[in-house]
């Protein structure tokens, strides 16, 4: 085993020692050394991906050297790093963008613990990708909740306290569930690697035996991490999780945490149950029915906000749905347009709360009064705004434009009802989507006339910096989708 | 026991599962942040307890080595304990945070209902913009 297999392992580990290490130090060394270890994460993602990307490998590395039916794994191919990188990246350019220019957000001693929470996300998001092993990803998805939780609860306002509150009640329930999945899982199989769990489960369809604990398994598992991520009907939280919290804590929020769910999602259906189970108890069916009525609920509630940042989080349930209805299509090709949109989101979702809250800084508010005229005061936000706007709603060159075409791609599969179910959401979807991002567009650049009296605060160059990158990003999304899709493509057909 | 045609023999599962159902419900319904924390706490241990009643194997022995009896099959497997203990671990880590919030809640609006809470939080004076109901 050479070094650079340590990489996966470094990309958890690092972030989660740093993470007990700043909570201890001042503020301002505890950013920078949040800072330095995100971006060291990176670059070491970046490297696995070149290595990834160039040989056709993929490696199982053992903690602690026990092998399989006992060890602790991480199981490392194209798509996890992909995935990985892109989370790892996203991830600093949030942090970069949002965690330097919160002094008036938070009290003065929650700063380092600010910090320690977005290293402990990281390590959990990152394990999440990485692991094969399913208690060890329960034990994150919690970590993940517990530190999600903090991030929100962190901006001292009532009513985000509130939020926290909710956030932490639906995520509970979720996790309860997840557990109550992976112990029935457990006592039919006896593994807790997905890849035994593979096997037994495939034996177990093949035989026809415990059709009945199999299926409530996989609408357990489905539905724990279904209330998670945010899928209608189980989106109630999120307008305020999101439209409550500080910049950079709701750009990650909505961008990584959710997708790291939907991510382990199509990672335990594809590796572990096989999608082949997925389809024969049906439950692919409801997901894709909820992922559907996601996609236009969530667009329908963005229409109705007055407040930018809650307009933002509605539109997140609807994005949230199209990643759902693409695992709901139960074949590779969904999976895969899942997984790209999982990408595109996670970078336009990112650049779309940074802009707003450097428009907010210019207008003092989030309401749309407010918020009017914003783009001559500050047009450099307000160009990373519509960048974020159009991939959302689809332009060409832009991510989200690639993710609908792969979506529609998916569902020309089928030649059918889920055909033209997939068509019709995909329209309206889209037509909702421009009404209420043309409309935010609109108010931003149209002259402010009325009187009401706007700071003129600045943000840092760094503000700037997060967001030519992350624009950067899904521009280069949606320029590259053949390549990025290759390559999804490979790592999904090397997953097994 | 037999009831409705079948036999049952897995009492603790099926109390396990009365109380997880009880504690999901609590969780959902219940409007009192304290009887909420109570309910969540109900519901991870009838997970454990599911766990640990699955895990166990009738006539054998907790996987302790007594009287130089070295063979696997009299005792029973002790990875559900070691899931058990790991779980109990996480879920006090999130019973913490959710006393602490709730802490915070109460000592912010006198209550610890949550509906009067949610009131009381959107009726606030609303200044950067981020509340506003719909």
């Amino acid at each position: 085993m050479s070094l650079w297999q340590s990489i996966p392992f470094a990309c958890i580990l690092l972030p989660l020692a740093a993470a007990a290490l700043t909570a201890a130090l001042p503020t301002r060394r505890a950013r920078y050394v949040a800072g330095f270890v995100l971006l060291v994460q990176t670059v070491l993602s970046a490297l696995l991906v070149a290595r990834m990307a160039s040989g056709n490998e993929s490696y199982v590395y053992m903690m602690g050297h026990y092998p399989a039916p006992w060890g602790n794994e991480i199981r490392v191919g194209l798509l996890e790093s992909v995935i990985g990188l892109f989370f790892s990246l996203v991830m600093t350019l949030s942090v970069l963008g949002g965690l330097f220019v919160l002094e008036q957000e938070l009290l003065s001693d929650r700063h380092s613990l600010m910090s320690a929470l977005l290293l402990l996300l990281s390590s959990a998001l990152q394990a999440q990708v990485y692991t094969n092993d399913l208690f060890t990803a329960y034990v994150f998805v919690e970590i993940m909740t517990i530190s999600a939780v903090g991030l929100i609860a962190a901006h001292d306002t009532g009513r985000g306290q509130v939020a926290a509150m909710r956030y932490m009640i639906m995520n509970l329930i979720g996790s309860a569930l997840f557990l109550l999945s992976i112990i029935l899982l457990y006592d039919l199989t006896g593994h807790l690697l997905m890849s035994p769990i593979h096997d037994s489960v495939g034996s177990l369809r093949g035989s026809g035996a415990y059709r009945l604990p199999l299926t409530v398994v996989v609408a357990l598992m489905c539905g724990g991490l279904a209330i998670k991520s945010a899928l209608w009907p189980f989106h109630t939280w999120v307008p305020d999780a999101y439209g409550t919290s500080t910049p950079a804590a709701s750009a990650i929020l909505s961008s990584l945490v959710s997708e790291g769910y939907v991510f382990l999602m199509v990672k335990l259906i594809w590796r572990m149950l096989g999608p082949e189970t997925i389809v024969s108890t049906h439950v692919n069916d409801v997901i894709l029915v909820f992922g559907i009525i996601g996609m236009i609920s969530g667009s329908v509630g963005a229409i109705r906000q007055v407040n930018i940042k809650r307009l933002i989080a509605w539109s997140s349930v609807a994005q949230i749905g199209y990643m759902y209805m693409g695992i709901g299509l139960g074949t590779a090709a969904g999976l895969e347009a899942a997984c790209f949109h999982i990408l595109s989101h996670a970078a336009a979702k990112a650049l779309l709360f940074l802009s707003a809250n450097s428009l907010h800084a210019v207008s003092g508010s989030y309401r749309m009064e407010y918020i009017r005229g914003s783009g001559r005061r500050a047009p450099l936000a307000a160009a990373a705004f519509i960048v974020g706007a159009l991939s959302l709603v689809g332009i060409p060159f832009t991510a989200g434009f690639a993710s609908k075409w792969f979506f529609a791609q998916a569902g020309l599969a089928y030649g059918s009802l889920r055909m033209i179910l997939v068509f019709a959401a995909l329209v309206i979807s889209t037509a909702l989507n421009v009404v209420y991002f043309m409309g935010a567009i609109i108010r931003i650049f149209s002259p402010a006339d009325d009187g009401l009296s706007r700071p003129d605060k600045r943000v840092g160059p760094l503000r700037y910096v997060a967001l030519a990158g992350l624009a950067g990003l899904t521009v280069l999304l949606g320029c590259i989708p053949g390549q990025i899709m290759a390559w999804i493509t490979e790592g999904l057909s090397r997953f097994g | 026991m037999t009831l409705f045609g079948i036999d049952f023999t897995n009492y603790v599962e099926l109390a396990a599962m009365i109380l997880f159902g009880i504690g999901l419900v609590l969780l959902l319904v219940d409007k009192n942040l304290i009887k909420k924390n109570i309910a969540f706490a109900m519901t991870d241990s009838a997970i454990y307890l599911f766990l640990a009643a699955k895990g166990y194997i009738f006539g054998r022995r907790a996987p302790i080595i007594e009287n130089g009896i070295t063979s696997a099959e009299a005792y029973i497997n002790p990875i559900p304990a070691g899931l058990v203990l790991t779980g109990i671990v996480v879920s006090v880590a999130c019973s913490a945070v959710m006393l602490a919030l709730t802490v915070r809640l109460y000592r912010r609006y006198h209550s610890l209902d949550i509906d009067e809470i949610i009131a009381l939080s959107q009726k606030e004076r609303d200044q950067d913009g981020t509340g506003g109901n719909v």
